[in-house]
């Protein structure tokens, strides 16, 4: 009987309870399972069915999206982005947070902020303004592209930039790296500050070069906030589309993983194909995902 | 993480000895500077040029002259904001912006105090499940959401794109307000509840304002991502004129007026104008919104 009652009066409070933490918890839950999980998991199901979303295909779309010409453009053209754009971002963000670091203070605020600048700037908006740097006009008439205005007063006929596979992959590569290195600068230059003095000071006094303290010393410090920015690097390059819809619309071979899938699903209405797309870029993005979830339950572990 | 330096003198007194090695690194830092500034400023010089004087010279040549104002004119942003619809596209910026941000604040900030302060089953694993989300690209949402806009007549309407803009945004805010919130000493939380307060009350009296701070940061990053962003836009408000935005405005208007330099480089520069704003009024919430922000990837 004590045991009934007990439970009796227990139930209404754990009820209370769980009413209280649904309240809470609840809607986010509801919003993330209909607008982002359920989504997702319909990806993969679709990208089984044919470009109607109706009769499944297998793994022809799979097939398509690993074999397909323009896939394949847009592979090479990825690996490209993940080499260069990852390497640039990072380490021109490094010397520049170095550089600055060993400024006076008044200096080093602005220099920052100057770099800082164009996080604001949105990636439709950066690439009008690298177009109009990139402008080509035919030889003999005046250049407004500021490109090829210094490359034709060195005596070289103007260049139309953007058309040359490969090549002009490296042009709209710069546009990230302008935009990006800001990021990168400013947590590898707040990393620099938590490097103790007496360590450097060490090294130095045992008549260590500035190249050697550098190196052997700075860098090791800081690796674990260096490998953080590369992986927020790598994640954002394999997301952009935007510079590359707005430059060339993925003309010249200029097409990536991400714009392909916006290209299948939503300018051809090829939905199975877009999906496998995505997916696709999906598993691109997995061994970081699972980089994340680690370092996520190791500083769980550590609280 | 300001962008004021901290103050070590003796490091610095050491670190830049010799006067050669120090002007040698001003003179890098400055030319890297200038570097960085000159495509923006060759944007906004020739939003202020005519076509034609576009056409005829370089942007820098305007610069030998600057002071003959004859020159320069207001005519660029005038086409732009009016015929070429980018003022109705700023208020469709701001229509869309401010809901997805602050829909997604407040749900979140709900449940991150709800995954910090309160014990469920399930809490940890559905706390996983959202540090991987942050990660998973959107594009992995975009076709079934599409399809579910359309299936609710919702397709090409800002409520469509409050929504997405919620779902995507909300991995990284409840990540950000869980760990914030958590990090409040557990004794002021403790106290609260001795004191009879409800969970509701300690939320609104206590934990909302002492949460100020990340609510500011991570508001500034949704509201610039939002604001920035062409994927979502593209997706579900793509087609339609009177509702798109000023990226998916401005994006049309390099397809369709692509050698229109003058009403590109104006058009380019008004969607830059409110980022900009908050980046110089805001300057140390905006870096650590968008540094807190980079989780999301």
């Amino acid at each position: 009987m004590t045991g009934l009652n007990l439970a009796a009066n227990r139930l209404p409070r754990r009820w209370t309870n769980r009413l209280r933490t649904y309240l809470f918890v609840g809607p986010a839950l509801v919003v993330l399972a209909v607008f982002l999980v359920w989504p997702t998991v319909n990806t993969i199901r679709l990208s089984f069915l044919d470009d109607d979303g109706e009769a499944f295909v297998g793994f022809d779309n799979y097939l398509f999206a690993l074999t397909d010409s323009q896939m394949l453009t847009a592979f090479r053209n990825n690996v490209i982005w993940l080499a260069v754009g990852t390497v640039a971002t990072v380490s021109l963000g490094l010397a520049i947070a170095t550089l600055v670091d060993r400024l006076g203070k008044r200096a080093e605020a602005i220099s920052k902020s100057v770099i800082f600048l164009p996080m604001a700037i949105s990636f439709v908006g950066a690439s009008v303004v690298w177009s109009f740097v990139y402008a080509f006009r035919p030889e003999g008439r005046e250049q407004i592209g500021l490109l090829n205005a210094i490359w034709t007063s060195l005596g070289n006929a103007p260049q139309f930039w953007l058309s040359n596979s490969p090549w002009n992959t490296l042009f709209l590569i710069v546009i990230f790296v302008w935009l990006q290195t800001g990021f990168t600068m400013v947590v590898l230059n707040a990393a620099l500050k938590g490097v103790p003095s007496e360590l450097t000071e060490a090294a130095r006094i045992d008549g260590a070069g500035e190249w050697q303290v550098f190196f052997r010393i700075v860098v090791p410090t800081i690796m674990s906030t260096i490998l953080v920015v590369t992986t927020t690097i790598i994640i954002g390059i394999l997301k952009v589309f935007d510079i590359i819809w707005v430059t060339t619309n993925g003309e010249f071979g200029t097409e990536v993983i991400a714009s392909q899938m916006l290209r299948q699903a939503f300018r051809l209405f090829n939905s199975g194909k877009g999906a496998a797309v995505a997916v696709v870029l999906l598993l691109a993005v997995a061994p970081l995902l699972v980089v994340n979830l680690r370092r996520f339950h190791e500083e769980e572990a550590q609280k | 993480m300001t962008l004021g330096a901290s103050t070590r003198p003796l490091r610095k007194q050491l670190a830049s000895g010799m006067p050669a090695a120090r002007f040698a690194v001003k003179a890098v830092v400055l030319l890297v500077a200038i570097t960085w500034l000159i495509p923006t400023t060759g944007l906004l010089i020739s939003s202020f040029r005519t076509r034609t004087q576009i056409l005829e010279s370089g942007w820098w040549q305007a610069l030998t002259h600057a002071f003959d104002f004859r020159q320069w004119t207001l005519g660029n942003y005038q086409q732009v904001l009016g015929s070429e619809g980018m003022g109705n596209a700023f208020v469709n910026s701001l229509v869309v912006a401010i809901p997805s941000t602050v829909i997604p604040v407040a749900v979140a900030m709900l449940a991150g105090y709800g995954f910090a302060w309160m014990e469920f089953k399930g809490r940890r694993v559905l706390f996983s499940i959202m540090v991987g989300l942050m990660v998973v690209p959107a594009q992995m949402a975009l076709i079934p959401l599409l399809r579910l806009f359309v299936g609710l007549d919702l397709n090409g309407t800002f409520f469509a794109v409050w929504l997405a803009h919620t779902g995507f945004g909300l991995p990284l805010a409840i990540y950000l307000f869980r760990n914030y919130i958590g990090s409040l000493p557990r004794s002021l939380i403790e106290s609260a509840a001795v004191d009879g307060a409800s969970h509701l009350t300690t939320f609104v009296r206590l934990v909302l304002p002492l949460s100020v701070p990340i609510i500011a940061s991570f508001a500034i990053f949704q509201f610039l991502w939002v604001w920035n962003d062409l994927l979502v836009a593209l997706v579900f408000l793509g087609g339609t004129q009177d509702v798109a935005v000023l990226t998916l405005r401005l994006s049309e208007l390099v397809g369709s007026r692509g050698e229109d330099w003058h009403l590109l480089t104006a058009g380019a520069f008004i969607t830059m104008t409110l980022p900009l704003a908050v980046f110089f009024s805001l300057q140390r919430y905006f870096v650590r919104g968008l540094i807190a922000g980079s989780v999301k990837g």
